[in-house]
């Protein structure tokens, strides 16, 4: 795994949903189809662009985390950004309903 | 309960008509983020993880029936299905898209409620005891002094722009159920020698970084100079408190650093210009408020209630709600039930929709159509007859919301952590959902006794753990999620903050780690002592000892 290996993220304007650049400054859903910087060359460029598409207003809060690549796909390295790639580990389990002992 | 006058509908219809054209600029590209941010957090309105976080405010708790059915209603409608109930008597929620919220307002207005003052360094929600007008044990209804500061605080010119942000709390009784020590200004109302009631008050207590107990800056105020008083704590605070540095900038640090006595000089002095201004209350003002709060006609009920004991004799599972999840009401025949929202493995404070609307029914049914919301993340039925219970608890059980946990080790609070909370290092749900799986048999759960169990994400504290007689708090260690574990916490008028028991675990430990504590306990106990009496008669090492017997 190389520390240098980052991907630009972002939150959509309008939702709010997590999103990461893509080619053709395109804004994706799917960790796996985000472009992935090797170097820090490659990371500023990532930057601008981000910038340029906040500037526009299509997402807001951008920053840049650090990933690993593998076969299996890109992976985020902090438990945040797991968590931000795979939604809430809770909350969609409802409380199930008590039944009366 | 208090209802909107003119002033009041005014002022909410045009804050969210200003906020709507707001979002609408914001969408169009004609604000910049820096721009919106701070109008959008003076409505409520974050922006954490995954979405848009919306914080709406329930003043000290209280809501009505149709409040919340409207809550339900914007949880289905808006949002995913439900929302969270915070330690701050608030509801958040957790999934909303930005040009939704000024319609979701447009809902909360309807039904008199906002989200302003939920956020910046502003005088926020005042919380209030959630049992305030109905406890046997109560001095009088805090309500109406929750109401006279709502009203005094929203967008008073003065105080929109503090150091930091501001909590004030206030309870009726000598049972402090609101954390008011924990709290920017706690108030308690006392009743002094010659039987007067004013109000004890507390200053710079809080949570966060730097936990601190409140303490007295005035044994006795009387009750017409509230306001000129709290304006002179306030004024004190916004000129000295600390601008240059964020973690330094809360009332506490300030009085810590002066010292309580040079304080409350500093805070007379300043009163003295203004004791007799225009904010004193006068008996016509205070009579207006109170008029809202006029206790409801009751009936009168005999003692004892004969089908109520009857179904508690033949029921053994309602005997055991009845137990654990009533108060004592000032009226006979009256009871205060307790809604647990703390089902085995569920997520503190959250309800669907459905569970909403449901309560929204039986209160109106049951308990004259009024609810309130405690800090512990529960749903409060002020009024319910008891010849009503049985009937209720069945209700309650359709709807997942019999749980008979209150007080009890699986009654967590929880913030919502690294789950959706832009501000932690760690999960804290999760680990809740764990320990309330672990200790869900209800025998061992009343054996253990009560017991409180806050769960926090980050430092910040929002779930309470400095003053949980177990808190958890989540840690970052090199990227991995750990909690540390204190003992010794008390919210209520007793309060101390916990102390750290020693290393931290990682997720995988906790569960064990807090059931080695409990089996210590168990232990070494003395007859009927709570877990809290032990920890104070024995101190921490003996806990530490099994919990770090084999590192
Ligand atoms: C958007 C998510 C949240 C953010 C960004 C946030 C932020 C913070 C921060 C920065 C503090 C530290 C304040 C200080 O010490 O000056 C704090 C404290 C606190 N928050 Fe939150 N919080 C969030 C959610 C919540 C929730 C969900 C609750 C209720 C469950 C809550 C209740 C509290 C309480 C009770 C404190 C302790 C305040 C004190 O006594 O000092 N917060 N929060
Ligand atoms: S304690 Fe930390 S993690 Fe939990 S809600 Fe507060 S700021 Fe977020």
């Amino acid at each position: 795994m190389k520390v240098t290996t980052k991907v630009m993220t972002a939150n959509r304007l309008g939702d709010g949903a997590v999103v990461y650049l893509a080619d053709d400054n395109n804004w994706v859903l799917a960790l796996d189809d985000a472009e992935v910087a090797d170097g820090d060359d490659a990371a500023a460029a990532l930057e601008a662009r981000a910038a340029a598409s906040a500037a526009r207003q299509e997402v807001v809060s951008t920053y840049l985390f650090a990933v690993s690549v593998s076969d299996t796909g890109i992976a985020p390295v902090s438990q945040r950004e797991i968590i931000r790639a795979a939604g809430p580990t809770v909350g969609t389990d409802l409380p199930a309903t008590t039944p009366l002992v | 309960m208090y209802t909107y006058n003119e002033f009041d509908h005014a002022f909410v219809r045009d804050r969210t008509e200003e906020f709507r054209d707001q979002v609408a600029r914001r969408i169009a590209g004609e604000l910049t983020e820096d721009e919106f941010k701070p109008l959008r957090l003076m409505n409520g309105l974050y922006l954490q993880l995954h979405a848009y976080m919306l914080r709406v405010a329930i003043p000290y708790g209280t809501l009505s029936a149709v409040q919340m059915r409207q809550l339900g209603y914007i949880a289905r409608r808006w949002d995913r299905n439900w929302g969270h109930f915070t330690t701050r008597q608030n509801i958040q929620y957790n999934w909303t898209k930005l040009d939704d919220v000024p319609d979701i307002l447009d809902a909360l207005a309807d039904v008199e409620m906002h989200a302003i003052q939920t956020s910046g360094n502003c005088i926020r929600n005042v919380t209030a005891d959630q049992f305030a007008g109905v406890a046997a044990d109560e001095i009088e209804d805090s309500r109406v002094w929750a109401e006279i500061m709502r009203q005094w605080s929203t967008l008073h010119p003065e105080f929109t722009f503090l150091p930091r942000k501001f909590k004030i709390a206030i309870t009726g009784s000598e049972n402090d159920r609101a954390a008011v020590k924990l709290h920017d200004i706690g108030l308690r109302m006392r009743r002094n020698d010659a039987g007067e009631v004013g109000f004890e008050v507390i200053v710079g207590g809080g949570q966060g970084r730097t936990p601190i107990v409140g303490e007295t800056i005035r044994e006795f105020l009387p009750k017409q100079h509230l306001l000129s008083y709290l304006e002179a704590i306030l004024r004190t605070y916004n000129l000295l408190g600390r601008r240059d540095n964020l973690y330094k900038a809360r009332i506490k640090i300030l009085v810590a650093a002066v010292g309580i006595e040079k304080f409350a000089e500093m805070v007379e002095e300043e009163w003295l210009d203004i004791k007799d201004s225009a904010l004193t209350l006068d008996a016509a003002k205070i009579s207006e408020i109170e008029r809202h709060f006029a206790p409801p006609t009751y009936e009168d009920i005999a003692e004892p209630v004969a089908p109520y004991d009857a179904a508690r004799f033949t029921d053994p599972a309602f005997a055991t709600w009845t137990r654990t999840n009533l108060f004592p009401h000032k009226q006979p025949g009256y009871t205060i039930v307790t809604v647990s929202l703390k089902p085995a493995g569920g997520v503190p404070g959250d309800a669907t929709a459905e569970q909403m609307e449901a309560l929204a029914d039986l209160v109106e049914k049951y308990s004259l159509g009024e609810l309130r919301i405690a800090h512990e993340q529960n749903v409060v039925l002020p009024y319910v007859r008891k010849q009503d219970l049985h009937k209720l608890w069945q209700a309650l059980g359709e709807h997942g919301l019999a749980d008979a946990n209150i007080g009890l080790i699986t009654d967590i609070i929880s913030c919502p952590g690294l789950d959706y909370c832009n501000l932690a290092n760690a999960r804290a749900i999760p680990i809740a959902q764990r320990l309330s799986r672990h200790f869900a048999d209800p025998a061992l759960q009343s054996e253990i006794g009560p017991i409180t169990l806050n769960i926090s994400g980050c430092i910040n504290a929002c779930g309470h753990h400095h003053v949980g007689n177990i808190g958890i708090l989540g840690v970052d260690k090199k990227g991995v999620e750990h909690y540390q574990i204190t003992i010794g916490g008390i919210a209520d008028e007793n309060a101390a903050i916990g102390k750290i028991l020693g290393p931290s675990f990682p997720a995988e430990g906790v569960v064990d780690a807090i059931d080695t504590l409990i089996g210590t306990f168990r232990k070494i106990r003395a007859e009927g002592e709570t877990f809290i009496d032990t920890v104070s008669r024995v101190g921490i090492n003996p806990f530490k000892e099994t919990l770090y017997a084999n590192h």
